[in-house]
């Protein structure tokens, strides 16, 4: 029912030969506590959670009270160490158990733990031996729970989490887009027999049945028939075979199709019917095939008919069965298509082998509210999906061996939906997948590629007081290649392939080797700059009437965003006219987008920024200043943390308070609270709409919010470009790319300006 | 392709006349020919007088809407074929002097053998004794033969001038398709193609309706899991609707039946007879049912299978598993030591109880999805099948907690058959 039975064979000898490349698997360990294992028949996953101190670059503003401000940087800029809550994941083979627990009884310093909490089969074999090596006493927990418990958690906190399997399309793993209501559904774990179980809420779930026809049965019935012992060659077995010699279909004995009932002449009419003469013989593949037909079939047809009885339409697959298993996944997809006439979806989870051991861990925490929080998936410290799969990518088995890693960081606020949302179920962030898009992939992983020297020079020189910072710089370098080679092979690997997940990569990456805001300093010099600047962008824009006023506002939060990074000085900008499309924006301007500022004011406007220094002084702020002058209530969201050059909640607190110093309407807007300023709750140059801080999302409803502006490449086109919101929305950048400009129709530099407004 | 034999184009010499003379040989097959042609019976001048010469005769049963004999009802199967016929006991001196010689060696041969050849087998204890079919009476024999020999079958139709008898022969199952063709080049026969599904439920309607020879055709297990206390009852099905379904043969289909006219197919599944069957085979090296199912009976599952309390050493409270109940069919073969110290009548057994379970617990699904508490199992799986019977009517009771009730037929394999016999009838 569990898992993978208890007395397999083949386990009974550990190997303690085996070196580990300890640092790079069981990490953080000397800070961890809290301990749970789930040990089913032939892996082992070990759950901790451990602090993670991490350099984070912090932001402080000097009192500039009677000072020149003009040769003083705006802000001071310091790298703390701070603490923050990681869960790692261990999968490895129970073979490896025992070099594991020493290992991890080695360089356990700190755990004031006293227990470990276990489940799985073989939490019972294997309990003497976690006591003595670990000292600390085994406490079991049923395996339902902690499976269940571990899937809420994994439904609720990884974005594409969910895959529906198709062999036959371009695109095998079909990432869903996470339900804002997980509940309810239909689990049916198939380990040794078949458990189904529904589940309504976070704590209310019913074994609803079950089937003793499992992976038992395939194992079992399957070592009988073919003298092959192990599951996976079994597996291997049946991918090779051909099941119509051993099966009677429809068209052995109808001679074809049944046409009255429609039943196709490929259908199997009896399993194993033509096996009924003891004078024939059946090869193995064949015998294997139709048997993993036979249960696959058996399995997705009882899955059907409760869901049906209990009216569910999703139903995820777990258990060593399916298990990452491209084969049974095929089959078992198969049958709920069939069974179910399309209408039931066979769904599967990348972290489904993890599920135990989470639901064990978070048993053990309770105390500590885990499920408060939101947590992100590592991308730097999670080898992915199918990572230890022998034929998928050689490299990273030499590297980890049969150890594979799951790390989820805790993050410092709940993160929900944006209210505005128009459909929060089938919203996607992003704008191009690239796990579907063979082309655009090839054009992402290469561009990243090639702009990964770069990044790792600019991370070291961010730090050149630090005497390890080229040798960091070059292990970022290297461990962000390797993923990018992870991913060549497994688009797959952490859900849909896109430019935000590359992003995320590779800011995981960087915070990894500790180059937390590489940017910081470019950061610091051009808000400094941009901000001598804001009093006469102000006093021009002033000057011009209404209509022309409100085209070089636009022309300056496009203006501001062109430049990312680059050291161009001001002038260059404001003064020199661009050949980029800002006749094409005026012209947008007038047309329909006239009404957006032209019609009554909005009651409020939520702004999400996107660069530091001129994009944010210069472009956002005066657009800021003209909305709040109409009468309507700012929201501007900066990210929570560090991204490329993006600015952060922390420097726009700096740099309002010094515009606000400047300009009056800034400062009685920040007074009266009528200019709100919000974290995103994201450390992303890109923006998920269904992941934002808490705070912002009761703000956004609070104060009525009204008009959406989302400004930027990472925000506006990445990702968000085709988001449907319930009120009007405002969507610009500068396609400063040529693949992509391409992709949306435009030219380099052309402009997105993109004004929606929800049909009424 | 051969001409369509209505057409009566003068090959067939010697028949011509007698079929000229009334449509003879309108069997349904023949029926849907007219109908789709738009012409009718009308067309035909039916011969009014009576006589002494055989045609007379012949052409009697046909004013009174009788098939000519031979009546026979066939169910061809993925594994057996069914054969049913009737044996008419009330042969006037007339008839029987009249009647053909092929008729009458037919008749004399399947009545006076219980097997036939080395395969064929009618099942003596199912004969229904003075059964009034259409007007007349007899008896109605049950006979069986593995699908395999179906060439062997069709030679001896051939062999024996079946065609001359100008019956209609009414063939339902697979492999009235299937062997569509061989009937007609080897054995000169046009099959009349009849539903299975269409013939199934209407021969268990009309074998319940007339009851097993003064007894109860349906019956139900009382206490099915107490040897000593278990009792084989009978159960009137007198208001058989709704009813579900089951019938097990090489596989398995699931109806639910509203009204006589009115079923549908719900499921099927590829795990049934056939499967116990071959699986058998191939993990004891048996080579029939009989052996493996007395196999089985002297078998303990129990070896095999990992049950709930080998996983949780009792019952598993928090979903209230009883530890007796099977965790993992042949979940214990996982493991080596395990596979080398069980026996092969473990293994019949195993794969019975692992089968057998199986379609108890689809059906009760289905029973459940269609609201319906009355599961009728029929189909050759269960045929001297006592262990699948009792099991199936437990498992039902016990899951369902007393709310669904398995019953069974005496005629277990044989509706099918039956109901292309009555569809020979209903043609006429």
């Amino acid at each position: 029912m569990a898992e993978r039975g208890g007395r397999g064979s083949g386990h009974g000898s550990l190997d303690k030969s085996i070196t580990l490349p300890p640092d790079e698997i069981f990490r953080n360990l000397e800070n961890a506590k809290r301990f749970a294992i789930d040990i089913g028949g032939s892996l082992t996953k070990l759950a901790y959670y451990s602090t993670v101190q991490h350099k984070v670059a912090r932001v402080r503003s000097f009192d500039h009270s009677g000072k020149d401000i003009d040769n003083e940087p705006l802000y001071e800029i310091s790298v703390q160490e701070e603490i923050t809550a990681r869960l790692h994941f261990i999968k490895f083979e129970n073979t490896y158990i025992e070099t594991c627990l020493d290992f991890i009884k080695d360089h356990l310093v700190n755990t004031e733990t006293k227990v470990i909490k276990a489940t799985g089969g073989g939490a019972y074999k294997f309990k003497d031996l976690i006591e003595k090596k670990l000292g600390l006493k085994v406490d079991k927990e049923d395996v339902m729970t902690c499976l269940i418990k571990g899937c809420n958690f994994v439904l609720r906190n990884i974005p594409h989490e969910v895959f529906a399997y198709q062999k036959d399309s371009d695109t095998e793993f079909r990432f869903q887009t996470n339900h804002p209501n997980i509940f309810p559904y239909l689990l049916v774990n198939i380990g040794s027999g078949v458990s189904i179980v529904k589940v309504e809420t976070e704590d209310k779930f019913e074994w609803i049945g079950g089937s003793s026809i499992g992976g038992g049965t395939f194992w079992g019935l399957g070592a009988l028939l073919t003298k092959t012992k192990k599951f996976d060659e079994l597996l291997q077995l049946a991918s090779k075979g051909q099941h119509t010699n051993v099966d009677m279909l429809v068209k052995d004995v109808y001679g074809g199709a049944y046409q009255t009932l429609g039943l196709s002449g490929n259908l199997i009419a009896s399993s194993f019917g033509k096996s009924t003469t003891a004078d024939k013989e059946f090869s193995k593949e064949d015998m294997a095939k139709s048997l993993l037909h036979m249960i696959s079939n058996d399995i997705g047809q009882l899955a059907c008919l409760y869901a049906k009885l209990h009216n569910l339409d999703k139903i995820y697959f777990g258990g060593f069965f399916i298990r990452g298993h491209p084969v049974t996944m095929r089959t078992i997809t198969y049958s709920i298509n069939f069974f179910s006439k399309g209408e039931v979806q066979a769904l599967f989870l990348r972290h489904e082998g993890y599920l135990g051991a989470i639901g064990a861990f978070l048993k053990g925490a309770e105390q500590d509210n885990p499920n408060q929080y939101s947590w992100g998936e590592n991308y730097a410290g999670s080898s992915g999906l199918m990572s230890t799969s022998p034929d998928v990518y050689p490299m990273q088995r030499t590297r980890s061996g049969t150890f594979d890693m799951l790390e989820m960081d805790r993050l410092e606020r709940p993160l929900v939906n944006l209210p505005l949302l128009k459909d929060p179920s089938t919203y996607i962030p992003d704008t191009v997948d690239l796990t579907d898009d063979a082309m655009a992939r090839k054009y992402w992983l290469t561009c990243f590629e090639e702009a990964l020297d770069g990044v790792a020079k600019r991370a070291a020189a961010s730090q050149p007081d630090s005497v390890d910072a080229q040798e960091r710089a070059e292990k970022f370098r290297q461990k962000y290649w390797n993923k990018l080679q992870t991913l060549r092979q497994q688009p797959f690997a952490y859900g849909t392939l896109t430019v935000r997940s590359l992003l995320d990569t590779r800011e995981h990456c960087l915070n990894e080797f500790s180059f937390p805001d590489p940017y910081s300093k470019v950061k610091q010099k051009e808000n400094g700059i941009a901000l001598k600047c804001f009093q006469s962008v102000i006093e021009s824009l002033d000057s011009l009437g209404w209509e022309e006023r409100q085209f070089a506002l636009v022309k300056g939060l496009l203006a501001g965003n062109v430049f990312d990074w680059g050291a161009k000085a001001v002038s260059d900008v404001l003064e020199s006219e661009p050949q980029f499309g800002f006749e094409e924006a005026k012209s947008k301007l007038q047309g329909k987008g006239r009404s957006l500022l032209e019609g009554p004011p909005h009651k409020c406007a939520l702004i999400f920024a996107d660069n530091s220094g001129i994009d944010i002084i210069l472009g956002v702020f005066p657009f800021v200043r003209e909305l709040l002058s109409r009468g309507t209530e700012v929201i501007l969201a900066c990210n929570s943390g560090p991204a490329l050059n993006d600015v952060t909640y922390s420097e726009s607190l700096i740099v309002t308070e010094r515009i606000a110093a400047m300009d009056p309407v800034i400062h009685s807007a920040l007074r009266d609270e009528k200019l709100l300023l919000v974290q995103t709750g994201s450390s992303s140059p890109c923006l998920d709409l269904s992941r934002l801080d808490q705070g912002l999302a009761v703000l956004v409803r609070e104060r009525q919010t009204d008009l959406v502006v989302i400004e930027g490449m990472g925000r506006a086109i990445h990702t968000n470009y085709y988001a449907v919101l319930r009120c009007e929305s405002l969507k610009l950048a500068v396609i400063k790319n040529s693949w992509l400009a391409d992709r949306l129709g435009g030219k380099i530099f052309s402009v997105i300006f993109k004004y929606e407004v929800p049909c009424k | 392709m051969e001409s369509p034999r209505s057409c009566g184009d003068g090959a067939e010499d010697e028949k011509k006349p007698r079929r000229r003379g009334g449509g003879a040989d309108a069997g349904p097959s023949q029926l849907r020919r007219r109908s789709s042609g738009g012409a009718d019976g009308a067309a035909v001048p039916q011969p009014r007088e009576r006589g002494g010469s055989v045609s007379r005769q012949r052409r009697d049963s046909v004013r009174k809407n009788r098939p000519l004999f031979p009546w026979f009802g066939l169910d061809i199967g993925g594994t057996l074929v069914k054969l049913v016929y009737f044996e008419p006991k009330d042969i006037t001196a007339e008839e029987e002097e009249e009647e053909v010689e092929n008729l009458k060696s037919i008749r004399k041969y399947l009545t006076s053998n219980v097997a036939y050849g080395s395969t064929g087998i009618r099942d003596v204890h199912l004969e229904l004794r003075d059964l009034t079919l259409c007007g007349r009476k007899g008896n109605l024999h049950f006979i069986r033969f593995p699908t395999h020999d179906m060439p062997a079958f069709i030679q001896m139709g051939s062999e024996k001038h079946f065609s001359s008898l100008h019956t209609t022969l009414c063939a339902t199952g697979g492999g009235a398709y299937k062997f569509e063709q061989d009937f007609r080049t080897m054995g000169d026969l046009e099959l009349c193609k009849l539903d299975e599904l269409d013939c199934l439920v209407k021969g268990v309607l009309y074998i319940d309706s007339v009851g097993f020879n003064g007894h109860s055709e349906c019956y139900y297990f009382e206490n099915p899991t107490d040897a000593e206390r278990c009792q084989k009852l009978p159960f009137n099905l007198e208001n058989p609707y709704p009813l579900l379904l089951v019938n097990i043969g090489s596989g398995v289909s699931i109806l639910a039946v509203y009204s006589k006219d009115n079923y549908k197919r719900v499921t099927g599944t590829s795990l049934g007879g056939g499967t116990f069957f071959g699986l058998c085979c191939l993990l004891t090296g048996c080579s029939t049912f009989e052996e493996a199912l007395e196999m089985a009976s002297h078998g303990d599952s129990t070896k095999v299978d990992k049950l709930v309390r080998d996983i949780y050493g009792g019952d598993y409270e928090r979903f209230g598993l009883p530890g007796w109940a099977v965790a993992s069919s042949f979940g214990n073969m996982m493991s080596k030591e395990k596979r080398e110290s069980v026996s092969k009548e473990d293994l019949a057994k195993a794969t019975l109880i692992t089968i057998t379970n199986n379609i108890g617990s689809i059906a009760r699904m289905c029973a459940l999805n269609e609201n319906i508490n009355r599961v009728v199992f029929v189909g050759n799986f269960l045929r001297i099948n006592t262990i699948s019977m009792r099991l199936l009517a437990y498992a039902l009771d016990y899951w369902s907690k007393g709310q669904l009730k398995a019953l069974f037929l005496e005629h277990e394999g044989y509706f099918g058959a039956v109901g292309a016999l009555l569809g020979l009838l209903d043609s006429a």
